[in-house]
């Protein structure tokens, strides 16, 4: 009798103490992922789940050493179908973070519902110019970079390489006017042409003999995903490559795209905030383990994948598993403590980053592999044009 | 702008190679259509599947050829497939109905590419005797591949016209587009002529996908930008009518062509689609519609 008192109060006194921690520490943590994961810019939204999933893993599968739940969710390229998701993700699943995230437009209609709720977005992606100007949001963390950005690292290459005559070409759409924006704020010389095609457009040949004709000194091009696949391709097909250097965002021809375009991309320089072999420990340890997990060299949007779960892993770990102190964890997010796979990262006052970016060439390695090698370096510590626009401060 | 000849030519080069492709994928669509009256979304899809067998068949024999000779009757065989399981129930059901099974069936073949062969792309190289280029006049070279996608749609067309117009097949085509009750009557095995036509039908859309595998990328979906092209091209052309839809491709072909060359972005997409909508306004039928 005595004996099963002891038991029992010996039981009692496990789960109090066991509920102790709870109060300050949660026992899980749950990770929302929405990006575009059908139709067929579902290989980029595959590709960012991929990067944050091996950060998971290399975080001891925890993220700040608390077992994560991740809820995968699609937004089918609609920013309606984005906000469903998310809805559903803030009320039902409650969430902690919420990542992911490919197009700006889906970024625009998601960022302040998620803000809002007192959840954090950590964007792996898309970097819309309101989200880092006037419209900056106190949760949202952007840890890949603001749209422009990599369109100006190559229009300040083209600058400093002494193009006169340059021809611009880009979807019709906010992203692909960014981008021959973010050129043209780097880039002094003549635009001899500035061209906008339908998005989607499969056939570029009517363009290209148009773009022949005004015979420009070199060429920009910004088509991501399966555009790209199809400008590049019909560019060297029409045998310009030989006839007009072709300068490109890595969004061009980047790793899921580059085995599908083949020889067409060889040679192709195009700037990066990062490349599969910038010397840095982490960043070989990165490429190394994604390409035995998954069998292929990672692009860029893994390797955003796998910073914005380094990211969270930091912050969680700095509140000590705290979720519930909202404050905390900002403060913490702000501090970006985690060895990122580009070096040097820390995040602006409007919560972009302030990077490094590169130039870098499309090659084939011995083995018949494709991918990119860094060349020079196009910026250092470079941040965003519209940071001055957003009010929020901190030290 | 000022006119330049020969940018004239190239210009009407490309407009008429778009056109060909498109006259591929439309061909297939009307005589289904037309004949069989039947509104098939997952045209498309054969599309894909053609472009994705014969890119598979040309890793594995390392020719463009190969891979072609292979995957086109593959491709005819899972058109003929598709008619017996899925099709054939839809004939007597009203067009809403058809139009909801044959976009569950694209649905269903983009999941299936997916699983197949992942969801990133796929390469397809342009044959290494067709990569270069060939003058068309002195000093205006021209893509020796796209010079062979025209030759062969030519040549697919005049099979077409021929097959139609003169052989035994052909007149039981004509007549079950006529008559199906009336040539069921005279002992004409209208179920399988159905089935030929439909095989014929993915055949084309098979070779379309083929012919485009080497210039585009191959991805899942990447037939229903060109379905839709393709029901634009058999409005203005008349459903059923293969001399309509050849006629009509060739004009979307140029139109499209010359309205992204010389019309702003927004106005330029608009270009086919203005006009379907004249061609509608004045000659609701199409340009040359079937015979009934």
């Amino acid at each position: 009798m005595g004996r099963r008192l002891i038991r029992l109060l010996g039981a009692y006194l496990v789960l109090v103490l066991s509920a102790v921690p709870a109060v300050t520490a949660a026992d899980k943590i749950k990770l929302g992922y929405i990006a575009t994961m059908s139709g067929p810019a579902a290989s980029l939204g595959q590709d960012i789940l991929d990067g944050v999933k091996l950060g998971i893993t290399h975080a001891g599968n925890t993220l700040g050493g608390l077992p994560v739940e991740v809820i995968v969710g699609d937004d089918q390229l609609k920013p309606d179908v984005g906000v469903q998701v998310a809805t559903k993700m803030l009320e039902k699943d409650k969430v902690d973070f919420i990542t992911g995230v490919v197009f700006s437009n889906v970024m625009m209609a998601i960022a302040q519902p998620i803000s809002e709720a007192g959840v954090f977005l950590i964007s792996a992606n898309a970097g819309p110019s309101p989200l880092a100007g006037a419209g900056c949001l106190p949760n949202l963390f952007t840890v890949s970079w603001q749209n422009d950005q990599t369109h100006e690292a190559m229009g300040k290459y083209l600058q400093d390489k002494g193009v006169k005559r340059l021809y611009l070409m880009a979807p019709n759409y906010q992203a692909g006017k960014d981008a021959l924006a973010g050129v043209k704020r780097y880039f002094q010389g003549e635009i001899v042409g500035e061209i906008y095609t339908a998005i989607n457009q499969p056939d570029y040949a009517a363009e290209l003999t148009q773009l022949r004709a005004a015979k420009p000194e070199a060429v920009f091009a910004f088509y991501p995903g399966g555009m790209g696949i199809n400008f590049v391709k019909q560019y060297a097909q029409m045998g310009l490559k030989t006839e007009i250097p072709f300068y490109a965002p890595a969004f061009t021809v980047d790793h899921t795209i580059l085995p599908a375009q083949g020889e067409a991309a060889l040679g192709i320089l195009n700037a990066s905030f990062w490349s599969p072999d910038l010397p840095n420990p982490v960043n070989h340890q990165f490429v190394a383990d994604f390409q035995k997990t998954y069998g292929r060299i990672p692009s860029l949007y893994a390797a955003q994948g796998y910073d914005a779960a380094r990211l969270i892993d930091s912050a969680v770990r700095a509140v000590r598993g705290n979720l519930q102190d909202k404050n905390a964890l900002r403060a913490a997010l702000r501090k970006a403590e985690f060895a990122s796979v580009r070096g040097p990262f820390k995040f602006n006052h409007n919560h972009f980053p302030i990077q490094n970016f590169y130039i870098c060439q499309a090659i084939k390695t011995a083995d018949g592999a494709f991918t990119h090698a860094l060349q020079s370096v196009a910026f250092t510590d470079h941040a965003d044009a519209y940071h001055a626009q957003c009010p929020m401060q901190w030290p | 702008m000022p006119v330049d000849p020969i940018l004239l030519l190239v210009q009407g080069m490309n407009g008429l190679q778009l056109g060909i492709m498109l006259f591929l994928m439309a061909a297939g669509l009307t005589l289904v259509f037309g004949i069989m009256n039947l509104i098939n979304l997952a045209h498309g899809s054969l599309y894909m599947m053609g472009a994705y067998l014969a890119a598979t068949g040309q890793r594995w024999t390392g020719s463009f050829v190969l891979g072609v000779l292979l995957a086109l009757p593959l491709t005819v065989a899972l058109g003929m497939l598709l008619e017996r399981v899925a099709l054939r129930t839809l004939y007597h059901r009203d067009h809403l109905d058809q139009v909801l099974a044959t976009f569950g069936l694209m649905l269903f073949f983009n999941e299936f590419v997916r699983l197949l062969w992942g969801p990133q792309a796929y390469f397809m190289a342009v044959p290494p005797a067709l990569s270069g280029q060939i003058m068309l006049l002195p000093g205006v070279p021209y893509s020796a591949y796209r010079l062979a996608v025209v030759g062969v749609g030519l040549l697919a067309a005049v099979c077409l016209c021929v097959a139609v117009q003169y052989t035994r097949l052909g007149m039981w085509i004509r007549a079950g587009a006529s008559n199906r009750a009336m040539i069921d009557a005279l002992g004409v095995n209208i179920t399988r002529l159905y089935t030929i036509v439909f095989g014929c039908g993915a055949g084309l859309a098979g070779l379309a996908g083929m012919m485009a595998g080497p210039i585009l990328a191959l991805q899942v979906g990447m037939g229903e930008p060109v379905l839709i092209l393709a029901f634009v091209v058999i409005v203005i052309g008349g459903i059923g009518s293969i001399r309509g839809a050849f006629i009509a491709a060739l004009l979307v072909g140029v139109i499209d062509t010359f309205g992204r060359v010389l019309l702003p972005p927004a106005l330029a997409s608009m270009t086919i689609y203005l006009l379907m909508a004249l061609v509608l306004y004045w000659r609701p039928q199409g340009l040359f519609p079937a015979t009934v």
